[in-house]
């Protein structure tokens, strides 16, 4: 029933880089769940662009820093 | 786990429950006679109404205990409860569909109540289970 988001993404790394930020502090201030914030981390779930384009303002780093996308098929991003 | 996730778990438990109650009682007073002939209008209603009673309750009890921060809902939240909705609304719609048919074709109201009833529990049933799901496996905009 759900196919697997080809996206990946640095969320863990940014966070561990940006001073071990917690993930309910990176909820908070995107302003959505900590669950959220999980899922999105694990690929369980792909954000709207506006929630990663917030992640990417709370990391300061460009959209493309923060989330990937394989260039073809077999690719990894 | 989210309260909307929780509000899954109990909708599923209790529609699952209560529909089982149901269906044994009557099967039960339907033991060498035909089901049609049933007297099982207020069997339904006790069943239907306390299955929205024990969900209030349960939908209660389990946001007392639950922290303040599992009450928050989000983006997430919302896409993961449509979809669950969307799913579970086919099965209302196939329920009603089928009823339609059955009283078309002079089928008793035994039959007509029961095909509804088993749409509402596999609504509730399907669309929960689809939402636990995506909260559990995980779930793509797309």
């Amino acid at each position: 029933m759900v196919k697997a988001t080809r996206i990946t993404n640095d969320i863990r790394r940014l966070r561990f880089a940006a001073g071990e930020l917690t993930q309910a502090d990176l909820a908070a201030r995107v302003g959505v769940t900590r669950q959220t914030i999980i899922a999105i981390e694990q690929g369980r779930y792909s954000p709207s662009l506006e929630v990663a384009f917030q992640i990417a303002r709370v990391f300061g780093v460009p959209l493309d820093d923060v989330f990937h996308y394989p260039r073809s098929e077999g690719d990894t991003p | 786990m989210s309260v909307s996730e929780k509000r899954a778990w109990i909708m599923v438990v209790v529609a699952t429950v209560a529909y089982g109650a149901y269906v044994a009682m009557v099967l039960g007073q339907g033991v060498g006679r035909p089901l049609a002939t049933v007297s099982y209008q207020w069997t339904l209603v006790w069943s239907v109404g306390g299955a929205i009673g024990a969900s209030i309750l349960l939908d209660i009890l389990s946001s007392l205990f639950a922290p303040r921060s599992a009450a928050e809902k989000d983006q997430r939240d919302r896409e993961i409860n449509r979809l669950g909705e969307y799913i579970g609304q086919s099965f209302l719609v196939i329920g009603a569909v089928t009823a339609l048919i059955l009283a078309l074709l002079s089928f008793a109201p035994f039959w007509i109540a029961n095909a509804i009833y088993l749409g509402f529990v596999l609504s509730a049933v399907v669309g929960s289970v689809a939402k636990i799901i995506a909260y559990r496996r995980g779930f793509q905009t797309w």
